[in-house]
């Protein structure tokens, strides 16, 4: 049931994306690309991604990380894309800046918890969520930079999908990425 | 309080198995089994992993922020968001009533959002397994197989989301994380090129939504005792219904139906929810466990989302969809209308009303009008709701007079089905893994019953405390969680 790391059958380029703090808006933005799904599958074959079932990175090409790192796992995935991929593209707000999740930063946690899950009306009977299973959190969300080194970074919330459209297809024909006019935003 | 399979009597000497992530699905979630020497199945929880924290940093903000701020909760239903929060906001500004130009917008806006989530759920996420088989090539199985295998499966799939993201686009300005609905009602209406641009591929739309429901239909048919069956349990169910029993997902009162059918409650103003929705927290997850309150958290837990939606209101109001809702409630004298997997049919028959009722809104001069806000009298308090792609959506705010929001309160529509998606695991667990050895194709079937409700795990996320109290973790940089221990 191992995941298969096995290389690429074709020369198409591997590329792996995860989403670890954000809200999938910037992968629902790469699939606005629309028809032109089409024409990228035809040069790239996905790795790990939410439309995969791949659940571990292999050697890949490209890595596209969404989202900042609020809990130990995230840092655990976001490490495991670096070591396998040959290019990591922070893509959206979160992943270069923490993005709005990095709002809480300023937070109490404490008190946050108890107000959540004690006191807050409408609750049975409080209860503060303490499995093993549940990965642990990180005080602050951080930039995916802070952590691991990032070769590419794509502004946003979201990036547009002509933007996606431009870099990955720059880069797969193996020109440095260059986002041109209308093409970079940060709402 | 405890549910079968939720908590083995004796979990020390059992083996463990993730299934981690959970993929196909939106957002972050896993699903672990312990099993005993025998390979039978003693526990399966379905555990949500991550936490953001809206309800909290939204305390503080000015409320007009809000509509533009909460749909960084989930890039799949932004809409969604946008708008119960926007609903919420009309009732603080004392807007009783929209114009008619800002709530068919809204609606527009609604419609397309319920097209491209529910084409994206069920062509780019879930057709792989209802196409090739659950236990089908794991390389294989995603959207790139589709593509190979199906081409026009897949092509229609692509244009059907793309419709609903224009749709979005033009009335939002932005396909994802638009800005037009405000407090009181929306700040742009739709010009005639627009209104032509998106007239111009309404009817192939329909068409395709037509034939996705056939599809389902289909595959229905041909494996009629495993879809029927598959994931099967019985639960209450809520969703918002139109004051003369229609399907309507933009607004409502609340019906609650008991396993039976049987009505619990009905046209409930939604505005005092908490009298009849109450939550439970479980050590491990960062999801609460809503209940109906008159039945307590044993008894009162239900299902949202469109298989609740379709079979509970009286009828649908476009010609199209209703005559799939007819013949949907009467396939295999009604077996259909009770299995999990019937929420991907319930999806399509919605997915089809959405294009039907952009095609009339399209046609209604209202949407070019240019009375586009109200207000009132000033309210402290707003409660919004809307049926979201996965179900009900409920959004509660706290203003003060310096129009700062004080508190916030968001039941998002996954969460309702935490329950639910619990007990279908369960059921798919005792079914097809107890007592066999696990691969990798059996454990998909675990989540091909998580994939049947279309759970949003990123909404499911939003709430800070929705974490676990790891005192070891947290650095020492002054954070005062050590006052609070693991066994609180
Ligand atoms: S950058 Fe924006 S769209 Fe992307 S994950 Fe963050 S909030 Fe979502």
């Amino acid at each position: 049931m191992g995941d298969a790391s096995s290389p690429p059958l074709t020369n198409k380029r591997r590329v792996a994306t995860t989403s670890l703090a954000g809200c999938f808006g910037c992968h629902m933005s790469l699939l606005d690309i629309d028809e032109r799904l089409f024409t990228l599958l035809e040069l790239v074959e996905f790795d790990r991604s939410p439309l995969t079932d791949i659940k571990h990175c292999g050697p890949c090409d490209i890595g596209i990380v969404e989202g900042g790192i609020c809990n130990a796992e995230n840092v655990h995935v976001l490490r495991e894309f670096r070591k396998n991929c040959k290019i990591l593209v922070a893509i959206g707000a979160c992943a270069i800046t923490g993005g709005l999740p990095a709002q809480r930063n300023h937070l109490d946690l404490a008190s946050c918890l108890q107000e959540v899950y004690l006191t807050e009306p409408g609750l049975e009977h409080g209860l503060i969520p303490n499995d093993p299973e549940l990965p642990l959190p990180l005080d602050k969300v951080h930039p995916l930079h802070e952590v691991v080194k990032v070769d590419y970074f794509i502004p946003g919330c979201p990036p547009s999908a002509d933007a996606i459209w431009s870099f990955l297809t720059d880069l797969l024909a193996g020109h440095t990425p260059r986002l041109g006019h209308g093409l970079i935003s940060y709402d | 309080m405890s549910f079968e399979l939720e908590t083995a009597a004796h979990p020390e000497n059992l083996r463990r198995v993730a299934i981690e992530p959970l993929s196909r699905v939106e957002g972050h979630g896993k699903v672990t089994l312990l099993l005993d020497e025998y390979d039978r199945v003693q526990q399966a929880r379905l555990h949500i992993v991550e936490f953001r924290g809206f309800e909290k940093f939204v305390q503080g903000r000015p409320f007009w922020e809000i509509p533009v701020m909460v749909q960084r909760l989930c890039g799949i239903c932004p809409v969604s968001h946008h708008l119960a929060a926007s609903k919420a906001m009309d009732q603080i500004v004392g807007a009783t009533q929209l114009t008619p130009t800002a709530e068919k917008l809204r609606r527009l806006m609604h419609y397309g959002q319920i097209l491209q989530s529910h084409a994206l759920h069920f062509f780019h996420l879930s057709s792989p397994d209802l196409l090739f088989g659950f236990d089908s090539d794991r390389a294989r199985r995603n959207i790139v197989g589709v593509a190979a295998a199906h081409p026009d499966i897949a092509r229609q799939g692509v244009l059907l989301r793309k419709f609903g993201q224009e749709v979005i686009r033009v009335t939002a300005g932005k396909r994802i994380h638009g800005t037009s609905a405000i407090p009181g009602g929306v700040n742009k209406n739709l010009s005639q090129e627009e209104r032509d641009f998106l007239l111009a591929d309404i009817y192939p739309v329909i068409a395709w939504s037509r034939d996705a429901v056939q599809l389902i239909r289909r595959l229905f048919e041909q494996n009629l005792s495993l879809y029927t069956s598959f994931g099967r349990f019985r639960a209450h169910t809520l969703s918002l219904i139109r004051a003369d029993g229609a399907m309507d997902l933009y607004h409502g009162g609340l019906r609650a139906r008991d396993r039976d059918g049987h009505t619990l409650f009905d046209h409930v103003e939604y505005d005092h929810y908490w009298d009849y929705v109450f939550e439970e927290v479980k050590s491990w997850s960062y999801m609460k466990f809503p209940f109906f309150r008159s039945l307590g958290p044993e008894q009162g837990w239900y299902r949202v989302g469109p298989l609740t939606r379709v079979t509970q209101c009286d009828f649908i109001d476009t010609p199209f969809a209703e005559r799939e809702r007819r013949e949907f409630l009467a396939f295999d004298e009604g077996s259909a209308s009770g299995a999990t997997l019937a929420y991907h049919w319930a999806r399509m028959i919605e997915m089809l009303h959405a294009a039907e009722m952009i095609k009339e809104l399209l046609h209604d001069d209202d949407l070019m009008g240019e009375d586009l806000v109200t207000s009132g009298t000033r309210q402290e308090r707003g409660v919004g709701m809307i049926e979201a792609p996965r179900g009900t959506l409920i959004h509660h705010y706290r203003v003060n007079e310096d129009d700062l929001v004080v508190r916030a309160n968001l039941i998002v529509s996954t969460t309702h089905n935490n329950q639910a998606m619990n007990e279908a695991i369960r059921a798919v667990a005792r079914q097809y893994l107890d007592g066999r050895k696990l691969s990798e194709g059996l454990l998909n079937h675990i989540e091909v019953a998580v994939r049947a409700f279309d759970p949003c795990l990123s909404c499911a996320t939003h709430a800070l405390g929705k974490m676990p109290l790891i005192v070891e973790l947290l650095d020492a940089g002054g954070v005062r969680l050590d006052a609070i221990s693991r066994d609180n």
